[in-house]
């Protein structure tokens, strides 16, 4: 922008690429764009006439201040961290998978239509094996079916997947209101999960904060360690690139989306099965948007990811302590979550550049 | 049968304005070379502000004793939604244009964030009015129907035509005047140079940069006035919570079945705008409600699956959209 002020003469603040910058350096640059984004939520705050510090200490309160409320926020965190790998699969070969949330509501469908329906025969242990394969499968099919049409005619994969989501939606709204009404009920809703089928709580919260962390392993390993997560990785860079390799880049496209889809499905399970014990039109609640950012954050990096999701979850939960002892709508939560990526991605760009003010010479690279 | 037609036609045009000047913003942006994915962000941003807008004038008027003028009220509206979505935009031009930051990514995160903006400072607002957000009935009476003399007295065609909110006029208008930018003015073909090929455009003189950044920032207002139709028009002046519901996200597909021209623009809006109300007047035995509310979805996936398979040169999207314009690094 300013580079077209001065024109004729050299421009007030000119940018050059710099080599690379020490890891410590980059992660100060980030610390500082964390910061930034935390005041400038603070000046929100402040306007709306709130002191920021007390608001935030009651949100860190809200989300840590004891064992009741630090399972709410890692039952918060599980779904977020296994969307954001799920979805990190997809956007590490620029894929662009916003298809999250719909992928979540089929596989807690898939995973209910055992869970509501076998319950009485099956016993609890391949119930819940089944019912992990329904959501993986049912994620995974509703993921190939944009990634099909992109490796084929190059559909636009943002919107197909997209509007998957509204398309699943109504379905849920669908079982709620016709054949999967819970009888003798007025109001349209699912019936609950037998407590006998609902997954075995491990220190207080369900099981699948252990699967969690077993995908964060396998996840890294996948992406970092084997021919096919990179294959992934050469896509991502280059399609052309990655078919002059040699590589499929049709067959990385589908498989991939289907890991990804798979993941996300399951996260749908494990919601219905651990969490709600239900499916409502809210069995997903934004989190395969939400995982977009958590993935986004981490730069893919699955152990980042779990670092970034366990602080999403504080804010959101956070944000609901707030809301009851402020009255802030817990909508901040989002607000404040947009703010941080915004600075976040514009630091990215003081990492690879840096600024020259003019009449300084450029010093030796 | 007839009446049937015809009121499914009304509300097809009413549904269907936000949806045009959803796809209008994104056009205008597109055509720079920007592929802005915060169009639902921007619309609920400029959903809440027109109606704050609107809402804090009536309440400033009554105080001091006044009487609320519906025109000023509209007005208002108006400014602050396109100045909320041009604020939205404004955040995505810096981060994409100066900060090169990557451009799907940065519209998602526009997405998020205006959706958060939109019903927190609806949910905000609704608190400090105790209850809910609501706008007087002259607010209310200037954003319905308009009566023209002689033209809405026509029988039928004067309903058909002439009986709309003014939005809705606005909204063609500036189909028909964004059309005839793009196709006979000299802005608007260097612009389209600009979205083509930006590096050509660079070496033609133009200044890349300010191109962008107006045509991002007004496409974005355009987007914000969207926004507004719904909290105004949809929901008539009360806030419901997330409002927009995914009506951003059509306008950005309509973009392609447009084949980013306004004018087609025209038509795939009022037939999406069609399809989004169809439940309400054409009955099809048999089929649950909930399963027709998928009708634009489904449509929609099957339009861009269609499109992709036949492929035209002519009716392409800007070349250079979604890619970041550099000039050191050519």
């Amino acid at each position: 922008m300013s580079a077209e002020k001065g024109k004729g003469k050299e421009p007030l603040i000119r940018m050059a690429k710099r080599d690379t910058l020490s890891n410590q350096k980059a992660w100060c640059i980030r610390g500082v764009a964390l910061l930034l984004s935390l005041i400038t939520g603070g000046l929100v705050i402040l306007a709306l006439g709130h002191n920021p510090f007390s608001v935030y200490t009651s949100m860190v309160v809200g989300a840590w201040g004891s064992s009741t409320v630090i399972r709410e926020t890692i039952k918060i965190a599980v779904p977020l961290l296994i969307t954001a790998i799920g979805i990190s699969f997809a956007f590490k070969m620029k894929f662009w998978n916003i298809g999250g949330e719909g992928q979540i509501i089929v596989g807690a469908v898939a995973a209910g239509y055992f869970g509501l329906f076998t319950a009485h025969i099956l016993p609890k242990v391949p119930l819940v094996i089944l019912m992990m394969l329904a959501g993986i499968l049912a994620g995974g099919l509703y993921g190939l079916l944009p990634a099909v049409c992109k490796a084929k005619w190059g559909t636009n994969e943002t919107l197909f997947t997209l509007m998957l989501n509204y398309i699943a939606l109504a379905f849920v709204k669908y079982l709620m209101n016709g054949p999967w009404k819970a009888p003798g009920s007025s109001f349209p809703k699912i019936a609950m999960l037998a407590p006998g089928a609902r997954l075995t709580k491990v220190l207080g919260v369900h099981w699948g904060w252990i699967l969690a962390l077993v995908i964060v392993v396998i996840s890294s390993i996948y992406l970092s360690k084997t021919k096919q997560g990179y294959e992934i990785a050469v896509v991502g860079e280059s399609n052309n690139t990655a078919r002059y390799a040699g590589i499929n880049v049709s067959k990385v496209f589908i498989r991939t989306m289907f890991i990804s889809g798979a993941l996300c499905g399951l996260v749908g399970m494990l919601q219905f099965a651990g969490a709600d014990y239900t499916i409502t039109e809210g069995i997903a609640g934004g989190v395969g948007f939400t995982a977009i950012t958590v993935a986004w954050l981490a730069k893919m990096n699955p152990y980042g990811m779990l670092v970034v999701s366990v602080f999403i979850a504080m804010l959101e939960r956070g944000a609901n302590t707030i809301q009851t002892q402020f009255k802030i709508p817990a909508s901040a939560a989002d607000l404040l979550i947009g703010i941080i990526l915004f600075f976040m991605l514009g630091c990215e760009f003081f990492i690879s550049y840096r600024l020259i003010l003019r009449g300084k010479e450029e010093e030796d690279v | 049968m007839f009446s049937t037609l015809n009121s499914l036609f009304i509300a097809a045009v009413l549904a269907g304005t936000p949806l045009l000047l959803g796809a209008l913003g994104e056009i205008l942006t597109e055509k720079s070379g920007n592929l802005n994915l915060g169009v639902e962000g921007m619309m609920f941003m400029g959903a809440i502000t027109g109606l704050a807008g609107s809402y804090y004038y009536e309440q400033a008027v009554i105080k001091a004793g006044g009487s609320v003028s519906g025109v000023l009220s509209a007005l208002i509206a108006l400014l602050c939604s396109f100045l909320a979505g041009s604020f939205g935009a404004l955040i995505y031009s810096f981060l994409t244009i100066t900060l090169r930051a990557n451009q799907n990514v940065t519209g998602l995160t526009l997405t998020i964030f205006g959706t958060g903006f939109g019903n927190f400072f609806g949910e905000y607002i609704g608190q400090k009015a105790g209850g809910y957000v609501a706008v007087s009935d002259v607010t209310k009476a200037a954003f319905s129907k308009i009566q023209i003399p002689v033209l809405s007295d026509i029988p039928v065609l004067g309903k058909l035509l002439f009986q709309y909110n003014w939005l809705v006029y606005f909204a063609i208008i500036l189909a028909i005047a964004m059309a005839w930018f793009f196709n006979r003015s000299r802005v608007g073909l260097n612009l389209r140079a600009v979205g083509e090929s930006p590096a050509t455009a660079d070496a033609a003189g133009i200044d890349t940069t300010k191109y962008k950044y107006f045509a991002t920032v007004i496409g974005g207002g355009i987007c914000g006035i969207g926004g507004m139709y719904m909290s105004m028009v949809t929901t008539s002046g009360v806030w419901v919570h997330g409002c927009v519901s995914g009506y951003g996200w059509l306008a950005v597909a309509l973009v392609i079945f447009a084949t980013w021209s306004p004018l087609r623009g025209m038509l795939v809006a009022l037939v999406f705008g069609g399809l989004t109300i169809m439940r309400m007047y054409v009955n099809i035995p048999g089929l649950p409600a909930q399963i027709y509310d998928m009708l634009p979805y489904v449509a929609t996936i099957l339009v861009l699956v269609i499109t992709s398979m036949r492929e035209s040169k002519e009716h392409a999207q800007p070349k250079s959209c979604g890619t970041n314009y550099f000039r050191e690094e050519r």
